[in-house]
């Protein structure tokens, strides 16, 4: 375990460190400081000396190191715009995309279980049918689309939901959250069913088709001739080992949710930090992209880290050999 | 195609499938007339999107010609500039398509050649490029694609960039999955390695390379063709959620994805033909390669791999 653990976590600094190089020379070839900096009075000669002093002209390792020594300490410069450290403007975003990404990871878990599994209990049933035509049809679905056609039908049409912002929050320890008042809730609701629009149905599909192998297996037919009830041999034997690969999927699509985040977020402007990023970016506001690359880059590290290391420690044989097929 | 193979192809399982599977005809038959349309566009669209001259800003959010107020010149409405909608989507739906095509064509490439040396060399290599492939994949296509066309656009300037967005787009599309063909193929030729003929080729004295591509390649086309259906699938959402976000297609020459997006906010005043429509096209062409490629894995159902 002790091997595994350390292999992940190389691969994990070895993934941040690829960040921070392509974080940092962006930096580098995006805006220039003295630009930033100075105006346009002050003489050629002046901007050489202050390049010097300011080290513009060291090495490109050197810099780097400075580059990462600082970020270490939290610091990735300031906004040009919000005239704030980056890292603060990114932070103050971040309660509104989790609790964004919070509200549609309920919303997968409480239904792509029950229903694939179901689905796969009863293959011929027509729920089962309706969900896998239902799934396929959401899967081919841009989680964008969802969202326009969300806000079309449910604020433009029939005015029941709002159609944009987080609307009411109140302070819980230093969290701005949604989830404690009514208005902030019913912001929550179209934007979380955006965005779990792909996951939900690709979870489903999974869950359907892993639990139907599982349950052809020689140990669950083995349980039946034991004459165990149904119930113990579906949800104890069987969904179980029907969740190992799900965890591997779900660890695999934590970046496909970040890059959702950004779409729903633009769709229903949400104040959080993927629509923050793409204004950044129209901006040209050069340390908040990097503030936003590197802050999410730690978060998707961190928890592919944990996915991988959950899913060593539920399934031993991926410790012992290395992963081949 | 040679008479003999076609009978084998017509007397084969996939096409007896095929025949007796209405979901798997339908498709095909969308798919065929999507294709047909949108690359005879020039040819069959009433109106050129691409020049300004023909358009009339006094036109502008027209419905469609079944509604009050719609206009018999322009089927399906015009959007925001006063172009019809119909010309724009026919037009919209090749760049899509062209898009979705080459990108994996890309795709196809890079992995499948990777996925042969990776599976035929085996060793340090095959564990080097596998890890690869593992955190390329955990990064998602579309998370990659936003961030770095985002600071492409920041670098270069969004005039120059909406010139090289289309091959950007295939650019980018088609180097962020390339371990989707590159871990299929790798698998098959690990299966397909230990078998007698690879071994007789090679005591021939064949250098790897024709051994590789010659041999072992058309062996494991089955799975490379299942993947393929749902990767241009997937090519096509991602080029239009790029688009949707402002980094693909330009408006100027807009593809599915960013007309949906020229309309958005439109909507709200009630001219949703202007997203609507374009979405209902993308969905529909999105949903019949998915059951297509569905409908190839149950046939050819190849269990080498699973998503």
């Amino acid at each position: 375990m002790l091997a595994f653990l350390i292999r992940r976590l190389v691969q994990a600094a070895l993934v941040m460190f690829v960040i921070s190089i392509i974080a940092f020379s962006i930096q580098d070839n995006l805006g220039d400081p003295l630009r930033e900096l100075l105006g346009q009075s002050v003489s050629e000669k002046q901007r050489q000396i202050l390049r010097d002093k300011m080290g513009l002209n060291d090495p490109f390792l050197i810099q780097y190191g400075r580059f990462l020594k600082k970020a270490i300490h939290g610091d990735l410069g300031t906004s040009y715009f919000f005239k704030r450290p980056a890292v603060d403007v990114i932070l103050d975003k971040l309660p509104a995309t989790l609790e964004l990404v919070f509200g549609a990871s309920l919303i997968i878990i409480v239904f792509s279980v029950p229903i694939g599994v179901f689905a796969a209990i009863y293959p011929k049933h027509w729920f089962s049918k309706f969900s896998m035509g239902a799934s396929i049809v959401g899967i081919s679905i841009p989680v964008f689309l969802t969202a326009i056609l969300s806000i079309y039908v449910f604020s433009v049409e029939f005015g029941w939901l709002p159609s944009f912002g987080r609307g009411e929050t109140v302070d819980f320890f230093g969290w701005r959250t949604g989830f404690l008042t009514r208005d902030g809730l019913v912001h929550l609701i179209l934007p979380c069913i955006a965005l779990s629009s792909i996951m939900l149905p690709l979870f489903i599909r999974l869950i359907r088709s892993e639990m139907m192998e599982v349950l052809e297996s020689e140990y669950v037919k083995f349980a039946w001739a034991k004459g165990l009830q149904p119930r113990r041999i579906w949800f104890l034997h069987a969904l179980k080992n029907t969740l190992l690969p799900v965890i591997t999927v779900g660890g695999v699509q934590i970046g496909t949710l970040i890059a959702f985040t950004i779409l729903t977020e633009t769709v229903f402007q949400w104040p959080g930090m993927g629509f923050l990023f793409l204004e950044a970016v129209n901006r040209v506001d050069t340390p908040l992209i990097i503030a936003y690359l590197i802050v999410v880059g730690l978060i998707f590290v961190i928890t592919n880290t944990i996915v991988d290391l959950i899913y060593g420690l539920v399934n031993p044989t991926v410790r012992l050999t290395r992963p081949q097929e | 195609m040679s008479p003999g193979a076609w009978h084998r192809f017509a007397d084969s399982r996939v096409l007896w499938s095929f025949r007796h599977d209405k979901v798997a005809i339908v498709s095909f038959a969308v798919m065929c007339v999507y294709i047909l349309l949108s690359f005879s566009a020039p040819l069959i669209a009433p109106y050129n999107p691409y020049d300004p001259t023909t358009i009339d800003i006094m036109d502008s959010e027209i419905p469609p010609a079944w509604l009050e107020n719609g206009d018999t010149r322009f089927a399906l409405g015009t959007d925001a500039q006063g172009r019809d909608m119909l010309s724009t989507i026919l037009y919209g739906t090749r760049i899509s398509l062209t898009i979705g095509i080459c990108a994996v064509l890309l795709q196809a490439f890079l992995g499948i050649t990777i996925g042969l040396i990776s599976g035929y060399f085996g060793g340090r290599l095959d564990n080097f490029l596998m890890r690869v492939a593992d955190i390329q994949l955990s990064f998602s296509t579309l998370m990659v694609a936003i961030i770095v066309l985002a600071v492409f656009q920041a670098l270069f300037g969004t005039e120059l960039y909406e010139r090289l967005a289309i091959l950007m787009l295939i650019l980018v599309i088609g180097i962020a999955e390339w371990p989707q063909y590159a871990r299929t193929v790798r698998a098959s030729v690990l299966a397909e390695k230990k078998k007698e003929y690879v071994d007789a080729v090679r005591v021939i004295g064949l250098n790897p390379v024709r051994i590789m591509f010659r041999h072992i390649l058309p062996n494991t086309l089955s799975p490379i063709l299942v993947i393929s259906t749902v990767q241009i699938a997937n090519a096509i959402v991602s080029e239009a959620a790029l688009s949707f976000l402002g980094l693909g297609m330009p408006v100027t020459k807009p593809s599915l994805g960013s007309l949906i997006n020229s309309g958005f906010e439109f909507i709200f005043s009630g001219s949703w033909w202007i997203t609507i429509i374009p979405g209902i096209v993308l969905v529909i062409l999105v949903l019949v390669m998915n059951l297509l490629g569905d409908w190839l894995r149950d046939v050819l159902n190849p269990k080498l791999y699973k998503e």
